[in-house]
């Protein structure tokens, strides 16, 4: 494969990647808020956590360069307070693809939890446990592989990502141009073969993170 | 019984058809270059009220309605921004022969957002380290893109400027770049500019120093409507399309 093609899988599985290190953390403790019996606002969190999943790409893409624009709230502060460029570069590849793929860690992740015996957990803390012990020590355990499924669909989902990104990162070769907007690009450039190449490439990776997806749940499933 | 039926009601409908060919209202199919839009919207509609045919207009970088047509996307008439796309086309067989014509050019002109302050006045101050990001349309397909570059490659500057590209997929799409702040300058059409709220022109490339910019039309070879595609194409051409055109800031050739 030619070094540009390369280039472009190396930047698609890095923004991915750092996405998904970047939503982790969040990712776990949302879900397992969401877990837990109701609390107030619990269903407005839900929703508005799974808005990135059912609005159209574009229109979310749109929200994230209002706000991270040069004139947005958030664009806008970067840019004096700390001289971050955010909007076309592939900083913006990263909050698009970490937008666009949260949903899917944090619903994976708070069925996971929510299959966790609550006996446990309540053993755990008869036993003098703390919340954080119990945490980390039960509920995260056990609900481990769920998490590792919730992160491969999203790593998946990440590394597929266009209509977000393409708003908010433009398509530039080299810089912001994953996968994705790369085979966009040379479909209309009638650069077929290119498209075809990094098809395949995006077929392989696909399948790659949603069968190991798969198979950690399956594992789970039968698992006593 | 089910077939029997459907066949019995398209025999009616193409007879229907066929009765009355001269009366009929057709849609006549055009794919227009993006730069064109707003001009192309106001001549359709006093053209579909003249006529009583009914346009339906696609409108995109020229790059993109070759590529939609070599695809089979239904077509008649093609105003393209570049004569490179055209030859594409005519060497694939996809023009009717005889039909093409260039109507327009255009100016190049740099914009940059009106609450700018980097004091950009020519081409060579998008050197400026201040320059950042430079939107343009995608250098190596689409036409306003095209043009730019071959413009800063005649100043010599383009390899300088080219790492600060942030290629857009038509020119529309970078003035919406520069209109949003997001970028220090972009090169549109004058058309563009004219039309365009929150950008300043910071300067208009003189015709004789920038590249032949040229509109052409043609009807394609798989037009189903070649009758009325001619009639567009004409009126094209007629002093009321022409004072349209020259409203938007189109050059008329003549």
């Amino acid at each position: 494969m030619d070094p540009e093609t390369w280039q472009i899988i190396s930047l698609t599985l890095g923004v991915a990647v750092l996405s998904t290190v970047l939503i982790l953390p969040v990712g776990v403790a949302l879900a397992w808020l969401l877990a837990r019996p109701g609390w107030r606002g619990k269903s407005l969190v839900e929703t508005v956590v799974a808005l990135p999943l059912v609005m159209p790409p574009v229109a979310t893409g749109l929200i994230l360069l209002e706000v991270f624009g040069r004139h947005g709230p958030v664009g806008y502060w970067l840019e004096e307070k700390l001289g971050i460029d955010v909007v076309f570069t592939w900083r913006a590849v990263v909050i698009a693809l970490a937008v666009m793929s949260f949903p899917l860690l944090v619903r994976t992740a708070r069925v996971a939890f929510q299959q966790v015996n609550p006996r446990l957990e309540q053993i755990a803390r008869t036993l003098g446990a703390g919340e954080l012990r119990v945490f980390f020590t039960v509920s995260l355990p056990l609900a481990g592989r769920g998490i590792v499924a919730g992160t491969l669909l999203a790593f998946a989902r990440a590394l597929g990502e266009f209509g977000a990104t393409i708003m908010v990162a433009g398509n530039i070769p080299g810089r912001t141009s994953t996968i994705a907007l790369s085979i966009y690009e040379n479909v209309l450039l009638g650069h077929d073969s290119t498209a075809y190449r990094l098809l395949a490439v995006s077929v392989a990776m696909a399948f790659a993170a949603v069968w190991g997806s798969e198979f950690l749940m399956r594992r789970r499933a039968a698992a006593p | 019984m089910k077939r029997r039926f459907s066949t019995l009601v398209l025999t009616c409908l193409f007879s229907a058809g066929l009765a009355a060919p001269a009366a009929r209202a057709v849609d006549v199919y055009v794919s227009a270059a993006a730069s064109l839009g707003d001009a192309m919207k106001e001549i359709g509609a006093a053209y579909e009220k003249a006529s009583g045919d009914h346009l339906v207009m696609n409108f995109a970088a020229s790059s993109v309605l070759a590529r939609q047509i070599e695809e089979g996307a239904p077509a008649d008439l093609i105003f393209s921004a570049d004569e490179a796309k055209l030859d594409d086309l005519d060497q694939k067989g996809l023009l009717a022969a005889g039909t093409r014509k260039s109507l327009l050019s255009n100016q190049l002109v740099i914009i940059v957002p009106s609450d700018s302050t980097l004091g950009i006045a020519s081409a060579k101050d998008l050197t400026y380290p201040a320059v950042k990001r430079i939107a343009l349309g995608e250098p190596s397909s689409v036409p306003a893109g095209i043009y730019a570059r071959t413009y800063l490659q005649k100043l010599g500057i383009w390899t300088a400027i080219q790492p600060k590209v942030v290629p857009e997929e038509n020119v529309r799409a970078a003035l919406a770049a520069v209109e949003s702040g997001n970028v220090e300058a972009g090169i549109v059409y004058k058309t563009d500019e004219l039309i365009a709220k929150g950008v300043k022109p910071a300067m208009v490339v003189p015709v004789k120093d920038g590249p032949d910019i040229s509109y052409p039309v043609a009807i394609l070879s798989e037009s189903k409507q070649p009758a009325a595609a001619k009639k567009l194409e004409d009126y094209l051409e007629s002093p009321a399309a022409k004072a349209v055109f020259v409203k938007y800031g189109f050059i008329v050739k003549p």
